[in-house]
């Protein structure tokens, strides 16, 4: 099989307080030969707050990055961030869509916009192009006996006609991959449920309410810990694990990771590029428990 | 629940401005109830996404751009996802937030101020600088014991840069809001 190569978006969150979610990326990728060419003097892509301010500023955000790839002679960027992925597939899919939009974003633009590359998620590479067997093949140190529920948030795979990617109700691929990796992934009903989103700041209460839901039923089902691929969820269910606990009277204690530092942790990747020190709630009990609990069954 | 007189308070072009701006057919909604049975902040609205529809096919402008619920939805899509009338229901309500904005109403001024304190620093730096946008923020709301408990734990950690991450394109990016702010005049 040729090299897997693709333009990378970062996306702004992975530059600070999403960083452990970028090194773990970056590292897993290098580990697994997929080659993220990063697009040069990227910008943010606008984020909820554009796309909630107006539709043509947000895909010219977006779609400055998305002419900057296809500069590259690059035809497909990936993300790991769902907020990016939303944007820049959003921007892509309604400029290919209507000319007239396309000029209506051109018009704010110093470059108009020719080729429209194709923008997907770094999980659905994983996923459809290398496949969980071939993260399985490199899996030296395999998760075994850890009991994770994988949280997808809300908008990774949904709405499905624009994400055209795994299920919107019941989302598999990140099971499999931790799979793949040794784990025991238990069902979770809240898979696709909203932690809040961009609420923490502005409206905390109502954020501390749907975080609080994902961790009561994830600590109800006995895992030990919580994956994610999406700095905004990681966000609310680590950094703000605390402020859910006093704002509901909860003792939660549930590490949250990103699914590429569980299967970098997996590959045997150095501690240093996971970036596992970055995370709030100590995930060392966590993995130091792995394979211990399976001899004691 | 909060009645309305609907023909004291009827505009008529409302539903066809949002159906033009949003691209989707609202007459289709049937008042099923999925949307709203589905969205995770039907808790915290003061007015159920499904009844935003409904309030829009009789013309309720005004009920609709002064509630909470357009600028509380956080564009999870699970009722774009659910309808069965495959409307688009997030777009409509980002739409609303678009004319709630232009028309100067904003029930949630703190939803507002944090969207305006993100826009404000992509415009100024080209990409979103964290600790920047926050002091923004609480200079513009005054809340400035907004999440202090989260500085000791995020600091030390060294996930926060003191200072903006400099990009070439920052004033590409600044050309595109003032394009953006000259052809919405």
């Amino acid at each position: 099989m040729s090299k897997l190569s693709y333009a990378y978006y970062p996306g702004c969150s992975g530059q600070g307080t999403s960083m452990e979610y970028e090194m773990s990326t970056r590292a897993l990728c290098e580990a697994l030969d997929i080659d993220l060419k990063e697009i040069p003097d990227w910008s943010c892509c606008g984020s909820t707050p554009a796309h909630a301010c107006d539709h043509v500023l947000s895909a010219a955000l977006s779609g400055r990055n998305l002419g900057l790839a296809a500069d590259m002679g690059e035809d497909c960027v990936l993300t790991p961030c769902p907020s990016c992925l939303t944007n820049l597939k959003n921007a892509g899919q309604h400029m290919s869509g209507s000319e007239e939009f396309k000029e209506k974003v051109n018009k704010l633009l110093d470059e108009p916009i020719g080729e429209i590359p194709d923008v997907k998620s770094v999980l659905q590479i994983l996923f459809e192009d290398l496949g969980p067997k071939g993260v399985k093949e490199k899996v030296i140190k395999p998760l075994s006996g850890l009991k994770v529920v994988t949280y997808y948030g809300c908008i990774l795979t949904r709405p499905p006609k624009l994400m055209e990617f795994d299920s919107e109700e019941n989302p598999i691929s990140m099971d499999r991959l931790m799979e793949a990796a040794g784990a025991k992934v238990l069902p979770f009903p809240l898979k696709t449920e909203c932690c809040g989103a961009s609420h923490g700041v502005a409206r905390k209460d109502l954020v501390m309410k749907l975080s609080g839901k994902l961790l009561d039923m994830a600590e109800q089902l006995g895992a030990d810990a919580v994956v994610t691929a999406c700095p905004l969820c990681q966000m609310n269910l680590d950094l703000r694990q605390g402020q859910v606990n006093s704002a509901n009277k909860t003792s939660h204690k549930l590490p949250v990771f990103y699914y590429t530092q569980l299967l970098g942790w997996a590959l045997g990747l150095p501690q240093a590029q996971l970036g596992l020190d970055k995370l709030c709630v100590n995930p060392m009990p966590a993995l130091r428990g792995i394979g211990k609990k399976e001899d004691a069954a | 629940m909060q009645t309305v007189n609907l023909t004291d308070t009827i505009d008529r072009s409302f539903m066809e401005k949002v159906m033009e701006e949003s691209e989707q057919n609202l007459s289709l909604c049937y008042q099923c109830g999925n949307c709203t049975a589905s969205c995770p902040y039907t808790f915290g609205f003061d007015i159920p996404v499904s009844r935003v529809m409904r309030l829009m096919q009789t013309g309720q402008k005004k009920a609709v751009l002064t509630s909470s619920s357009i600028w509380l939805c956080a564009s999870c899509t699970s009722c774009t996802t659910r309808c069965p009338n495959n409307i688009d229901v997030a777009r409509v309500m980002d739409v609303l937030r678009h004319v709630a904005r232009r028309e100067g109403f904003v029930k949630e001024r703190r939803v507002k101020a944090f969207f305006d304190s993100f826009l404000d620093s992509v415009r100024k730096h080209g990409r979103v600088f964290e600790i920047g946008l926050m002091v923004d923020y609480v200079r513009k709301t005054g809340r400035f014991w907004t999440d202090m408990d989260l500085g000791p734990k995020m600091l030390p950690k060294g996930k926060m840069s003191l200072t903006p991450h400099r990009i070439k394109g920052k004033d590409a990016i600044a050309r595109i809001f003032k394009r953006f702010e000259e052809e919405n005049r």
